[in-house]
């Protein structure tokens, strides 16, 4: 065998590992492509759909307020302002501003031009400016889902008329408000200011924020103390080699891997039936959430207090200091930037956490906004869950909006421990 | 209740301050601070704790079990036609009261026992919360008061207090055997009368599962089939379209990053892989369910494929797209802790990078790998807001993924979110699926942390 051909021989098969090497070079890089990919879809779609639902379209309507279609005098006491006929004032003038409609569909179909929470918006306006009364003025309202829709999206006026949303009547309509200039679009505040309701173009993020509050409130609160207790025990105090500290870790090791829908289980029957915690409150939600989340903070606090040299923890002994004063004085302090961080990690887990809510009573229909940790609430990642499961269609773009709004907080949480790290995390 | 709060916590502050004032002036009458066994502000805690402690206690007990004990003296003082009704029956009388003191719509109540009952209720209520008041401050007060004689120059403030910290530290490392127990106690007791119900065998191997119980007894069709063979099924289904997916996807992602990628690539790369962990699971549910499902139905359609709305394949696409950054960053430690002379050696050898990659680190990586691979299957068989939103409702037993099935989660929902009675087989069996979940979860962490340990003796 001649050395020129071991020597090609050598070459041929250089050339088909190296072909190898660049087929593995390849598909590692096109797998993290995929990765990337299938963010960038979610987050497109998410955003596409949802900005839309950070505007909503408003009806100018020009309504008559005499005191013969209100039902009241203009100096009435607030008693009978509050029970006066606004919504027929609303009807009135949608009638008079089209005249020509006929029959009972059409007449619903007009008064469903404008949201169900006209009237009250109208009263609200009157209650606080009973002078308006008498005279005719023109107010703003928020317009039904179905004209918000078209506002956004358009309709294909090809279309067979019994399969689309609007009529030609009602596009007429529409066409008709637009070209007087009534119709509007602006910046949705109700999304950020009102609570849920079964009318999409009324519903709003705010009974959930806040539900989300009083919920991470009662979970920070037991969580961290019990969190940082445990650590600084397993890691300060514990005995070596003893059964129970043995088992105590393998058992926050197991708790960080059981599924969440268990601890809603657990939440049912231990909270709830056992010991009575009223149903659907961010009371028994942070209780569970606390379960949930304790792991998290345990082995983020204990490696970070592991990780403060023994040369403190040894000098302040050799100066007197008992092993409590030495914890609470030199080594907590020195931890807590870690600690922090990972605490902030384990509450925007939880705040996005909704499986184990939904087993404890909070996907019920709320309406109010609550007021503390013993009301009914909701909170975001449930309300997305709600909407998500209404039949509307008015409501995937809310709930985008309101993935938005989770996303959003979850970002800055996140943001939070990042620059915590960064800033003040100390190596020895 | 909110009012004896802050009076507790007024106390405690109260208790403090005395402590510290007092523990000073005994020590000027004995000269100076030096004489003291602790320093001042111990003395304060030490009185603190003594107020505290024993009053919390109380409230806690206290409020965990008066709605019982209300509820079962307002039974007691029904009339005796009630008494002797069903313990159904009794339940619901006694809901129905409740709500009607709680709801403050009394005086619309038309049966005059109830609203008499309400009334009692509520005056019960009443003596309860105002004789938890006064307990708990009294025994406030009396705590306060003895730990206030109990400083003397040379009491051992200082260590009581620290003893009370550290067993309070005990204590909360001892929530975690606590929730373990309540998770297991919850589940097993629930699940075990679900057993009374209907047999474990049926449960373990039927293959017919509709647990929609009759109203009636004597209604068609009311005893119900619970088979869970169905839901296993489908959730071994979605959970192996995730692992086929998230498996080599992330397996691959985690090479590359370590191996390949420039640290520049590596320090954008790395945190956006962070992000696709950190969404929650809801969002990922809309997401399959408005947007992946729908597209794969089209793709079915237009290679002729029959493809149900709600197809496997949809919920195990996006939970394997959920699971990369988990098998990606288990990987990733499982690599990196391969020791660099391994590498080097492999290198110095002549063979290319991923001939090293291939033929010495994975095989050496093996155990961790694998066992991030249990732990992510172990993810995937508990997840619940993506199947809940995007799987089937009605258990189907088929492997085909282009067809609906339904999981072990989804039913647990579907029974926990209606309405619910405590007594029927329907309710119940969601504790025994949970039961099953906990168990296959716990056994795959167990091993899966079980193979990672072992890895690691290899090399240290």
């Amino acid at each position: 065998m001649s050395s020129s051909t071991t020597r090609s021989k050598i070459e041929a098969r250089l050339k088909k590992r190296h072909a190898r090497e660049r087929r593995f070079y390849w598909a590692g890089l096109i797998s993290i492509a995929i990765s990337f990919f299938f963010l960038l879809v979610l987050l497109l779609t998410i955003f596409s759909k949802g900005l839309p639902a950070f505007e909503q379209t408003w009806i100018k309507l020009d309504v008559d307020l005499s005191e013969k279609i209100l039902g009241v005098s203009r100096n009435a006491d607030h008693d009978a302002l509050f029970r006066a006929h606004y919504s027929r004032a609303i009807k009135k003038s949608l009638r008079k501003m089209f005249p020509g409609v006929k029959g009972r569909k059409q007449k619903r179909a007009l008064k469903n031009l404008v949201s169900h929470s006209a009237p009250w918006d109208l009263r609200e306006q009157v209650l606080k400016h009973p002078e308006l009364i008498g005279g005719t003025h023109a107010f703003w309202f928020l317009a039904k889902d179905d004209i918000d829709l078209y506002m956004k999206d358009g309709i294909d006026r090809q279309a067979d008329e019994s399969e689309r949303r609007l009529k030609d009547y009602q596009l007429a309509w529409i066409d008709r408000l637009l070209a007087e200039g009534r119709l509007q679009k602006r910046f949705n505040t109700r999304l950020f200011t009102s609570g849920d309701s079964r009318d999409p173009e009324q519903a709003g993020m705010l009974g959930a924020i806040v539900g989300s509050f009083y919920t991470m409130l009662v979970t920070l609160v037991l969580s961290f103390p019990i969190g940082v207790g445990a650590a600084a025990y397993l890691e300060e105090f514990a005995p070596q080699n003893n059964r129970w500290v043995d088992f105590i870790e393998v058992n926050i090791n197991n708790l960080a891997a059981v599924p969440s829908i268990v601890f809603g289980l657990l939440g049912l029957a231990v909270f709830i039936n056992f010991f009575g915690v009223p149903r659907s409150t961010p009371l028994v939600g942070g209780l569970v959430l606390t379960l949930m989340t304790l792991p998290t903070i345990i082995i983020a606090a204990r490696a970070a207090i592991k990780s403060v040299p023994p040369s403190i923890k040894e000098a302040a002994i050799g100066l007197g200091a008992s092993p409590v004063q030495t914890l609470f004085q030199h080594t907590l302090p020195l931890a807590m930037p870690g600690i922090l961080t990972g605490t902030i990690i384990g509450m925007a887990q939880a705040l996005g956490e909704t499986a184990p809510l939904l087993m404890i009573g909070m996907v019920a229909f709320v309406a109010d906004i609550p007021g503390g940790i013993l009301d009914p609430a909701t909170v975001m990642p449930v309300q997305v869950y709600l909407w998500s499961d209404s039949p509307e269609r008015a409501f995937v773009e809310r709930t985008s909006a309101a993935i938005i709004i989770l996303l959003g907080f979850l970002v800055i949480m996140n943001s939070v421990a990042i620059l915590l790290r960064k800033r003040f995390e100390r190596r020895w | 209740m909110k009012i004896v709060l802050v009076t507790l916590i007024a106390l405690l502050l109260l208790g403090y301050f005395l402590g510290r004032k007092r523990s000073l002036r005994l020590a000027r009458r004995v000269s100076g601070k030096r004489k003291l066994h602790s320093l001042p502000g111990y003395y304060g805690y030490l009185v603190a704790i003594w107020a505290g402690i024993p009053a919390v206690v109380i409230l806690l007990l206290w409020t965990s079990f008066q709605g019982r004990i209300v509820t079962s003296l307002t039974m007691a003082d029904l009339p005796a036609s009630m008494q002797t009704a069903s313990s159904d029956e009794r339940g619901l009388i006694i809901n129905e009261i409740v709500n009607l003191a709680e709801s403050g719509t009394l005086a619309q109540e038309s049966d005059p026992v109830k609203q008499a009952a309400a009334r009692h209720y509520l005056h019960l209520k009443q003596i309860g919360d105002w004789a938890v008041a006064v307990v708990v401050l009294v025994v406030a007060l009396l705590g306060l008061l003895f730990g206030l004689t109990r400083i003397k120059p040379d009491a051992r403030a200082r260590n009581q207090v620290e003893a009370v910290i550290r067993w309070a530290m005990i204590g909360c490392s001892a929530v975690a055997i606590l929730t373990t127990v309540g998770i297991v106690l919850s589940v097993l007791l629930e699940a075990l009368r679900f057993f009374h119900a209907v047999s474990p065998l049926e449960f373990l191997f039927g293959l017919k599962w509709s647990p929609q119980m009759a109203i009636r007894s004597d209604q068609v069709g009311s005893s119900g089939a619970f088979g869970a063979v169905p839901l296993f099924v489908g959730t071994l289904l979605i959970s192996s379209i995730a692992l086929i997916i998230a498996t080599p996807l992330g397996l691959m992602s985690a090479i590359f990053l370590s191996e390949y990628a420039s640290p520049r690539f590596r320090a954008v790369a790395k945190p956006v892989l962070e992000i696709l962990a950190g969404i929650p699971t809801v969002v990922y549910g809309f997401f399959a369910a408005l947007t992946v499902a729908p597209f794969i139905r089209q793709l079915g359609e237009a290679a002729g494929l029959n493809v149900a709305s709600e197809s496997a394949l949809a919920a195990g696409l996006v939970m394997g797209i959920m699971l990369i950054p988990f098998v990606s960053s288990l990987s990733d430690d499982a690599i990196s802790a391969v020791p660099r002379a391994m590498r080097d050696g492999a290198l110095g050898l002549g063979a290319t990078r991923s001939e090293t990659i291939k033929q010495v680190l994975i095989p050496a990586a093996l155990p961790g790998i694998v066992g991030g691979v249990l732990l992510a299957t172990s993810r995937a068989i508990g997840e619940t807001m993506i199947v809940v939103m995007a799987a089937g409702l009605s258990a189907n037993l088929t492997i085909n993924p282009l067809e609906a099935v339904t999981t072990v989660t989804v039913q647990i929902v579907t029974l926990l979110t209606g309405d619910q009675e405590f007594d029927s087989p329907k309710t119940l069996a969601a504790f025994a699926l949970g039961l099953g979940l906990f168990f296959i979860t716990l056994m795959l962490n167990v091993v899966a942390l079980h193979v990672i340990r072992r890895y690691r003796e290899q090399y240290e």
